[in-house]
């Protein structure tokens, strides 16, 4: 039987790897949505040979470079800290895990890191067809590390192609191509990138509404806009069309997080979809109270995001923990109960194998087998454990919806009032042009809060708590790594605002 | 159809993590240019030269570092997990050093950088001799071994409070093995940095830091070698920790890297002709003042670090192993994946010559004419 441990230091431990991921998806948009610019600003260079869009490339290019160097600083740590504070974890699922990760050491981080230098330092020293070859290698090397990265992260959230080996007690791999091509992966790539692409749009809509807004660089800054705004335009549509995807896949893989993203205690036919709301943060899954203090639902969609289909029960939170016999759903309590048996079978199992008894071995085996597949369920303290932070969840949810719909909306204005060349004219549009690239930051870090938060407690959904994956470390020695890192990467943080201010300011001319 | 078998793979896999990690062990020069920077360049100027030399490098470096670790996550999870969870202050101290080095090179000059070129050229400098000498503390422990147990489900608990650091604090006589092989990669980075940037930078830009590089290279071979003996010394006479049976029973075994450099006597040869080829790259550049030494050097680099990075774990030896739990210690064989992963990681490894390809076609293309004072007052300069 595994110690379950001091829930501070896992708390502090899962702290600290949300602090690296936000502050390492601060930059990662950007690096993944703007190369694919750059490279089209740049082959448009190469085929013209105008000096205006060599220009243009450049400055974007000096933009991204300070953007990619703090990210590739966040970027490390993330990949180390499996190990340092989810040693359990990296040990459990490693055979697994490990693969993508170092795939995408391989294939994606160096060709990003050859290229990365050629496309900053080759313009006089090689030719311009492979100048502008290493540019596109950065492109695509950065969005194919997206590509592993987030296949590792969709196992997580879906574990396909693993089965459980009692003799080594771990999970281990059985099919690297469900791995690799899990639909939740694949969705969960075209979502990442299309929405980094949209992230880019707005980072050059902001900067160049900046511009206009000054009366300087102007006809770059309308080149600009025109390029990311027809970018931006797609790449939001695509992001609300794959957002939908995702919603239907996580109500079939997980409808936990369903369930709390979007407040939905009671299972429910036709249910609503919320549009906003105040959430209780009092109300428990066992009791009465109500789950909202306010809210406006649309009414019948919920269970069209969900199943496809009116008509259809969509579980809520409470049948996901007690059960729903009706609508054969077994919930997280029966799950337990289950999970237990398949832990005490495993340590028996092993223990007979110690003691070279086969005959009681194998009789536990098969006893394992049978519950096996609740064995992560064994380790919840109470059923109600398995309900994630429901306010949290409900709210980034919600805000990343919200945002994402008005995207569309805003390339669109700036393409309309580019057509009929009034936009410099267009103050109120250009004023709130420049702070859209926060609206996209938020976006991006509200989706992997639904993400990430939306699936605790599990660090492998429905296997493994994170109870179980953490390292046997001591609160404080977390807390002092946290503060540590808080402290180093809000420096830097404020370094890289700091210049990359003064490069804004500076502008295309100077450069 | 690959069909090895499992302890075939284990060997493989060993293999080529022991390749990411020599190739990283090379590619220190970064790191020890980083550290030479002060002392070799006295002028705004040249310090620009080093850096920009450096800049156009120090990613690969990065990368091949995270590779390693990944490479060692696929492949040895249970390594991933016993040393990076319960070394946890040597590994974070190392990690703290690279996010410095990631900002530095891209920060260091622009306006408004908030800290000041010097800080970020610190910042170069901690990650140089900081962080290269931990992580030779951390390597000395595959020799030496740590402080963990493994429990039933094979999680660890270190138990040293300093968590990793006591390899290079501890009051033990193989703390100063530890220690040793820590200074000797940083002064052997530095060697190598030297003779990156002789090599790099074109004749006649900056003569008078070309004869301090030179005096470096030198002089840092020089500092090394008494290190390295103590090295040499340790791993000769030193005893470890090997397979004694056929159920994987782990035991003290005297001379046991002696014995290893005798049963696999192409470590051996690997390890001589390594040193010689460093010894030989550094006379080529400080003494004979020529420019290539660096391709010598650091070949010499891979083969040693190769060496160092097998003779822990081939002929049954545990390549991490438990001074507290002699039975916690990890081998490559009960240490690594399961036999379908480390399959499909090999069928991936099959790519590994294309990447190296482009490396070197890449580096070759922007190498071949080389930095001037006028690639440093480029605007896209570092």
């Amino acid at each position: 039987m595994l110690e379950i441990m001091d829930l501070s230091m896992v708390n502090w431990a899962r702290a600290q790897f949300a602090l690296t991921a936000m502050y390492h998806w601060l930059f990662v948009p950007l690096t993944l949505g703007i190369t694919w610019i750059i490279a089209f600003f740049h082959t448009i260079y190469v085929k013209t040979g105008n000096e205006e869009w060599k220009r243009l490339t450049k400055f974007w290019m000096k933009l991204f470079g300070i953007n990619f160097a703090i990210g590739v600083a966040t970027g490390i740590i993330l990949e180390f800290e499996f190990g340092t504070n989810w040693s359990n974890y990296s040990w459990m699922v490693g055979d697994i895990f490990g693969a993508p990760l170092a795939i995408e050491g391989i294939f994606a981080f160096f060709l990003e890191a050859t290229f990365f230098a050629v496309m900053f330092f080759g313009w006089n020293r090689v030719s311009k067809g492979f100048h502008l070859f290493s540019t596109w290698m950065v492109a695509i090397g950065s969005n194919m590390s997206a590509v592993w990265i987030l296949v590792a992260n969709a196992w997580m959230q879906y574990p396909v192609g693993q089965a459980f080996n009692p003799e080594t007690a771990r999970f281990e791999m059985q099919s690297f191509a469900e791995v690799a091509l899990s639909p939740y992966a694949i969705n969960k790539f075209t979502h990442a990138t299309s929405s980094s692409m949209l992230t880019a749009a707005l980072f050059i809509i902001s900067i160049s509404s900046w511009y206009l807004l000054r009366g300087r660089h102007q006809l770059m800054a309308k080149r600009s806009i025109v390029v990311a705004a027809v970018l931006g335009v797609f790449a939001s549509i695509f992001t609300i069309v794959n957002g939908d995807e995702s919603a239907y896949e996580i109500a079939q893989v997980q409808p936990m997080k369903l369930a709390a993203f979007e407040g939905l205690y009671e299972g429910q036919i036709n249910a609503g979809l919320a549009a906003f709301g105040i959430v209780n943060r009092d109300k428990q899954v066992f009791d009465d109270q109500k789950p909202f203090h306010f809210e406006v639902h649309f009414p019948y969609l919920l269970g069209l995001m969900a199943n496809r289909s009116f008509n259809s029960f969509v579980p809520g939170m409470k049948d996901l923990v007690y059960g729903n016999p009706e609508y054969n759903i077994m919930g997280s309590a029966q799950k337990m109960v289950r999970g237990k048996e398949a832990i005490a079978n495993l340590d028996s199992y092993r223990h007979a194998k110690k003691s070279g008894d086969e005959e009681a071995a194998a009789t536990y085996l098969s006893a394992f087998n049978e519950t096996k597949e609740f064995l992560g369920y064994g380790y919840l303290r109470t059923p109600e454990e398995a309900v994630p932070p429901v306010a949290l969840s409900f709210y980034a949810f919600h805000v990343m919806v919200s945002l994402g719909t008005l995207f569309p909306l805003i390339f669109i204005a700036y393409l309309y009032f580019t057509k009929k060349g009034t936009l410099e004219r267009k103050k109120w549009l250009l004023g709130f042009g420049t702070i859209t690239y926060f609206l996209g930051l938020i976006a991006g870090q509200a989706g992997w809060v639904v993400a990430e938060v939306g699936r605790q407690p599990w660090t492998i959904q429905g296997l493994l708590p994170v109870t179980v994956a953490r390292t046997n470390l001591t609160t404080a020695t977390v807390q002092t790594t946290f503060f540590i890192f808080l402290f180093l990467f809000t420096a830097l943080l404020i370094a890289e605002i700091s210049i990359m201010l003064k490069q804004i300011s500076i502008g295309p001319e100077e450069n | 159809m690959i069909n090895l078998e499992y302890t075939t793979l284990q060997h493989l896999w060993w293999l080529l993590c022991s390749v990411v990690g020599a190739l990283f062990l090379f590619m220190n020069f970064v790191q020890g240019g980083q550290t030479l920077l002060w002392q070799v360049a006295k002028t705004e100027a040249e310090k620009n030269l080093v850096i920009n030399s450096l800049g156009r490098k120090w990613e690969l470096t990065f990368t091949t570092l995270v590779l390693f670790g990944g490479a060692l996550f696929a492949s040895f999870p249970k390594f991933y997990s016993t040393s990076f969870g319960g070394a946890y202050w040597v590994w974070m101290l190392i990690l703290f050093t690279f996010i410095l080095q990631a900002v530095s090179y891209e920060f260091r000059k622009k306006p408004r950088n908030i800290f000041g070129s010097t800080v970020y050229e610190l910042f170069l400098f901690i990650n140089g001799s900081v962080g290269i000498l931990l992580i030779g503390a951390a390597v000395g422990t595959f020799f030496t071994g740590s402080n963990f147990t493994l429990d039933a489900n094979n999680f660890v608990t270190w138990t040293h409070p300093f968590r990793g650091l006591e390899a290079a604090l501890s009051l033990s006589i193989y703390s100063i093995f530890n220690v040793s092989l820590g200074v000797f990669l940083v002064l052997n980075a530095r060697t190598l940095g030297a003779m990156y940037l002789v090599n790099n930078i074109a004749p006649g830009t900056a003569p008078e830091m070309e004869k301090r590089l030179r005096n470096a290279c030198g002089n840092n071979c020089t500092y090394s070698l008494p290190f390295l003996v103590i090295v040499v010394l340790f791993l000769v006479l030193m005893p470890g920790y090997g397979i004694v049976d056929e159920q994987g029973t782990i035991a003290k075994v005297g001379f046991k890297y002696l014995k290893n450099l005798f049963a696999n006597p192409w470590l051996l040869l690997m390890l001589l002709a390594g040193l010689a080829s460093l010894l030989y790259s550094v006379w080529h550049t400080a003494v004979k003042e020529q420019n290539k030494g660096i391709w010598l050097g650091g070949l010499g680099t891979v083969l040693v670090g190769l060496t160092v990075l097998m003779l822990p774990a081939y002929n049954n030896t545990s390549f991490y192993p438990s001074k507290v739990d002699l039975q916690s210690s990890l081998t490559i064989y009960n240490a690594s994946s399961s036999s379908y992963t480390l399959t499909v990681m090999t069928y991936v490894a099959l790519g590994i010559p294309v990447v190296l390809g482009y490396i070197a076609y890449v580096w070759w293309a922007m190498d071949r004419s080389k930095m001037r004072m006028e690639d440093v007052n480029d605007q896209s300069s570092y």
